[in-house]
């Protein structure tokens, strides 16, 4: 995935998959060999409970879809990880409020602009503890379920699915106007106005393409789409029917549609295409990859799907493209994702522990383990140490430095940089929906993936608000299901 | 004394011997160093042969090195731990000298030399086998670095070289396959990974010392897997606990000593793990550990090579002695000190039973009376080394006892002894011991108030005595000290703090015949310049402790420590700092004297019954 998409790509594709197995569970039924699964619930913040059945093989898989969907219903551990979300939500909105009585104390000719930024975001903060609160207990009551079941759609329309016009032809919009006030996009900016500079985080989707080998669908069970390498490698996969302008994602072309007139800016207009939950079983999509002779294409004998598109298209660079981007501080590393050079940049130079092959690693006992196995490699000086100049230690503080120099400025900037440079429409950028899912906390809930640095990119950031909680342990592995 | 005995003229007959002849019969000449000088002042051809013959070198000045390199030619062990001010510059004339006959250097106590220097050493003595390094608190990895390329090394010692870290250890561990003694103590900046690639890389290991280092079971379960290792010091291991041990179920079948003092976390659960080494274990440290009570002294009754027990600092009950006195080994050693709860009934069940005892330490065992020192004498009579300090319980009579029944004993510690003003140690007691035991070789009698001169005077007769501690004993005066200082040659140790009657009279004797004198304690007595300045003769004195001597000025002060030119330490009051000039400091801290400042003010005498009756309370 490529990083200008990363903001809301990653709570994007969880809804999506969300959505997706929704669709997808009733087939479960129908494959009886799916021997084992485990049921994930996710509350998204705007009250819809999303279901997400993943073949985690570990749990005994419910004959009765009836009966696994009342087992769904209320899922403890969720509403357990909602409270305490909640719970660190409001500390949150305290640390905020101590910070502004704090400021209020030290100088009462503060600027006006910054108060009602704070407000604005305190009142943000509210209304999303306010949601979740009400989708959290409405969780409970299978009445209140009901009623909120029209309201996942709505919550859908900020997912988007990552199917590229050229493979999913059943899109359907599903055009819902009973939309909350609450939930009303264009409210949803004024709340948010304040935070122009949200930064962008990079995710990591390295797992996409490596982490499905534990799936073992029986050949057959799914259907096999296969794109071809132009498709991949295309920068666009959505264009605009008036003036042929390039998107990656829908979600961006619907957004650049309201400039083309005001039957754009409808709400139905702009909501997410949602596929039609029919009570047909529909297969199970999976990808293979054009490259003749890769394990990931479907005539190889031991034939491995990928599970998405983004799959497809991490896989296919990675594997079969040359790698174009080189790391600007080592100039020896070179990537054909520009996502994974990003990640490397964080970590490029910090591996500090060097073996006299010339082999550097981020930490000290993978050195030692290299060098017990290994006859005649030895551990290697630092270069400063043998000058004498500094120790370890040193070292250290090199790097805490070189770590708050990034943060507060370069991150951000950087960020909008790339955004510019990369041609991509700017506007999307700045849309309500983007800062929506990077101001408001509901994200959260979805799975971070592990390797990602938010302190570091996030703490420039009004005290509080937008603090991501340091890594969210429990969910790393569920970002697999993918 | 060789003089008289090589007369000049007969230097003709001697050519007449083969060189290796000479070497044989210098060989026998080294119970006395200055021996050696005299047999080299002799003759040309004697100080030739005898620049030949020398091995072993131990400089005091290191600025002079250049000039004893070039005397000594075959110099292939070098203790330069008296030379505090080794620079890489020293140690390029070394390796420039030494070139491939060096097989031993030990730089313990510098730390002014760095890796450029070790670089230097380690590429042209490639047949080093041993260095010292201890107290080289400066070196960082780079030097580890240095020594990883003397791959024919065997013994290291890098002791509290506290910059040296895992990589530097990983280095040594990669680069001195042949190591076979190693001691890590206090190097603070290594851990389970350097520890554990040690164990991977270096088979050969026998003897390792690990103290006060953060490993824990992880790199502890690698180290005694290592199929030689017979020596291991694991004092003040923190991290080590009873589940540790386990790991000893498994291998090591060659472990002889195991030192685990000050490892709090081990209990008698993890010390049953030591039963698989009951075919090896010799040597046993477990001081400043758990309680000594009858579980412990029964999971160790199996170890049947066990010869030597230290339990210092522990709480010991009579049940966990009397089990002690139930093995079926026979220990030689045994330390009791510091111990609470030993008691007559307790010590006289393990010495009666453990005849072949030789060093036996039951310091600050106050409960123990001349019941127990009657029955250590009777059963224990080929007792070396006896310590007893501050057996504040035993009776003047029962000391007369060890002169008579001891006759090896080489070290006696009866510091402290007394029980009222009346008892304690007399001189008739120490009559005894000096007439029994004549291979008395250090002996400490201080703060026994009732020896005089006819002590020192009886202890003169013991020639092998070299250290005499005689401190607060006010009876003593100079011509009791000139009587040990013509006796005694081999003295290197001498403390006289608070003996009020000894002057300067005493040191002009003492100048004159202790010529191995190396420590000196002169606080509170009654020495003035001119003692002082006279001790100036003695060439190899290092260390000095000069308090609240009332007879001392700043200027007879100052000759005596520019006359003084082999002093490494100096322990002066801070009234001097302002009295003496700072080129003076600056002078000897380039010939590497360190000064140390006391500013405690004159204490009179304070009644030594106070603290001791503090003490009892206490216990």
């Amino acid at each position: 995935m490529d990083p200008e998409e990363r903001p809301c790509a990653d709570t994007w594709t969880k809804s999506s998959s969300g959505s997706e197995s929704l669709q997808t569970r009733p087939t479960n039924t129908s494959f009886n060999d799916f021997n084992t699964q485990q049921t994930f619930s996710f509350n998204n913040p705007f009250g819809a409970q999303i279901s997400v059945t993943s073949n985690l093989n570990n749990q005994k898989q419910m004959s009765d879809p009836q009966e696994s969907n009342n087992t769904q219903d209320w899922d403890p551990r969720a509403m357990l990880n909602n409270l305490s979300f909640l719970e660190k939500k409001i500390h949150q909105l305290q640390d905020l409020v101590h910070v502004i009585v704090r400021r209020r104390g030290q100088n009462t000719g503060q600027a006006d602009e910054i108060l009602v930024q704070q407000q604005q975001l305190m009142t943000a903060d509210l209304t999303s503890i306010i949601v979740q609160l009400i989708s959290t207990a409405g969780s409970l009551l299978p009445s209140v379920k009901q009623t909120l079941c029209p309201e996942s759609s709505i919550s859908q329309q900020f997912g988007v699915t990552n199917q590229t016009a050229g493979v999913s032809d059943n899109v359907v919009f599903q055009h819902n106007n009973s939309v909350n006030k609450l939930e009303d996009p264009s409210d949803m900016t004024g709340f948010f106005g304040a935070e122009q500079n949200c930064p962008i985080e990079d995710h990591e989707m390295k797992s996409d393409d490596d982490a499905d080998e534990g799936e073992n669908l029986p050949p057959g069970s799914y259907e096999i789409l296969q794109l071809e390498k132009e498709e991949i490698l295309a920068p666009h996969t959505h264009f605009c029917m008036i003036c042929g302008k390039g998107f990656k994602r829908d979600a961006n072309l619907r957004m650049h549609m309201r400039g083309h007139g005001d039957e754009y800016k409808t709400p139905a207009a702009l909501t997410k295409p949602h596929k039609e939950s029919s009570s047909e079983p529909i297969l199970i999509k999976r990808y293979s990859c054009p490259y003749i002779g890769c394990k990931r294409n479907k005539d190889h004998k031991k034939f491995q799907p990928l599970k998405t598109i983004l799959c497809v298209k991490n896989h296919y660079k990675r594997t079969h493209c040359d790698k174009t981007y080189t790391c600007s501080r080592c100039n020896t590393k070179k990537f054909s994702v520009i996502a994974d050079l990003k990640t490397h940049e964080k970590h490029c130079g910090r591996d500090k522990w060097l073996c006299s092959c010339g082999t550097t690693f981020s930490r000290k006992d993978k050195l030692f383990g290299h060098i017990a196995l290994f006859q005649g490699h030895t551990p290697a000086i630092p270069v400063e140490e043998s000058k004498g100049s500094a120790g370890p230690s040193n070292k250290v503080e090199q790097l805490e430095f070189k770590y708050k120099s990034d943060a507060p400025s370069g991150s951000s900037c950087r960020n909008v940089m790339d955004l510019e440079g990369s041609g991509e429409d700017p506007i999307s950028y700045f849309s309500p929906l983007n800062f929506e899912t990077s101001g408001i906390d509901g994200f959260q809930e979805f799975p971070r993936p592990p390797f990602e640095d938010s302190e570091s990119s996030f703490s420039f950031l009004l005290s509080g608000s937008c603090d991501y909680p340091p890594k969210n342990g429990r969910y790393t592995g569920s970002n697999d299901m993918e | 004394m060789k003089k008289q005995l090589v007369p000049e003229s007969s230097s003709s007959r001697f050519d007449l011997l083969s060189e290796e002849i000479v070497f044989i019969i210098l060989d026998f000449l080294n119970e006395n160093p200055l021996d050696k000088k005299s047999f080299s002042r002799v003759s040309r051809s004697f100080y030739a042969i005898e620049s030949r013959h020398r091995k072993f070198l131990k400089p005091l000045r290191s600025e002079h090195l250049t000039k004893i390199l070039n005397r000594y030619r075959f110099v292939s062990t070098l203790d330069l731990s008296m030379c505090p001010r080794i620079t890489d510059a020293s140690l390029g004339v070394i390796s420039g000298r030494c070139k491939e006959m060096l097989r031993s250097i030990n730089l313990s106590r510098s730390k002014f030399f760095s890796h450029v220097g070790l670089t230097n050493l380690v590429m042209n003595c490639g047949n080093l086998v041993e260095i010292d390094l201890s107290n080289a608190t400066e070196l960082k990895d780079s030097a580890a670095a240095a020594i990883a390329g003397a791959k024919n090394l065997e013994r290291l010692c890098l002791a509290r070289c506290k910059s040296i870290t895992d990589i530097g250890i990983g280095c040594i561990a990669v680069g001195c396959r042949k190591l076979r003694l190693l001691s890590l103590k206090w190097c603070l900046g290594v851990a389970d990974l350097g520890v554990g690639l040690i164990a991977v890389k270096c088979k050969e290991i026998r003897s390792l010392d690990l103290s006060y280092l953060p490993i824990t079971s992880k790199s502890l379960s690698q180290i005694l897997q290592l199929q030689q290792l017979e020596d291991l010091v694991l004092e003040g291991c923190f991290g080590i606990d009873d589940d540790s041990l386990a790991a000893l179920k498994l291998g090591c079948k060659s472990l002889q000593t195991l030192d685990m003092s000050s490892c709090q976390n081990v209990s008698h659960v993890g010390l049953s793990s030591l039963n698989s080494l009951a075919e090896c274990l010799q040597q046993l440290n477990l001081s400043y550990g758990s309680r000594v009570d009858r579980a412990l002294a029964d999971s160790l009754q199996n170890l049947s090579m066990l010869h030597s027990v230290k339990l210092d600092g522990c709480q010991v009950t009579c049940s966990g002695l009397k089990a002690i006195g139930n093995w079926c080994v026979s220990l030689k050693e045994l330390s009791l000190s510091k111990c609470m709860g030993v008691t007559d009934e307790g010590l006289s069940s393990v010495v009666t039973k453990h005849k072949d005892m030789k060093q036996l330490d039951i310091t600050c065992c106050r409960k123990i009376t001349h019941l127990s020192l009657a029955n250590i004498t009777n059963s224990c009579t080929s007792l070396v080394s006896l310590k007893m300090e501050s057996c504040t319980s035993v009776s003047a009579e029962a000391f007369v006892l060890i002169g008579q029944r001891c006759q090896f004993l080489e070290e006696l510690d009866v510091t402290d002894n007394e029980i009222d003003d009346d008892a304690g140690i007399t001189d008739s007691s120490i009559l005894a011991i000096a007439c029994g035991c004549p291979g008395l070789e250090m002996i400490n009698i201080a703060y026994c108030e009732f020896i005089s001169d006819r002590s020192l005077k009886s202890l003169s007769k013991c020639s092998k005595l070299n250290t005499l501690e005689s401190r607060g004993c006010p009876l003593i005066t100079s011509s009791g000290l000139a009587a040990i200082a013509v006796g005694c040659k081999q003295l290197f140790k001498l403390d006289i703090k608070k003996c009020r009657n000894v002057d300067d009279a005493g040191m002009i004797p003492l100048a004159h015949f202790s010529q191995n004198l190396k420590q000196i304690n002169l606080s509170y007595s009654s020495v003035t310049d001119v003692g002082l300045l006279s001790l100036a003769s003695i060439s190899c004195l290092q260390s000095i402790t000069i308090l609240h001597l009332e007879g001392l000025t700043p200027s007879g002060l100052v000759a005596a420590l520019l006359a003084c030119g082999g002093l490494i330490k100096v322990k002066l009051h801070a009234s001097f700092k302002s009295l003496l000039p700072p080129l003076l400091f600056e002078h000897l801290d380039a010939r590497g004297c360190t000064f140390q400042w006391r500013a405690k003010t004159f204490q009179a005498e304070l009644d030594p019954k106070c603290w001791k009756l503090q003490l009892a309370d206490a216990e």
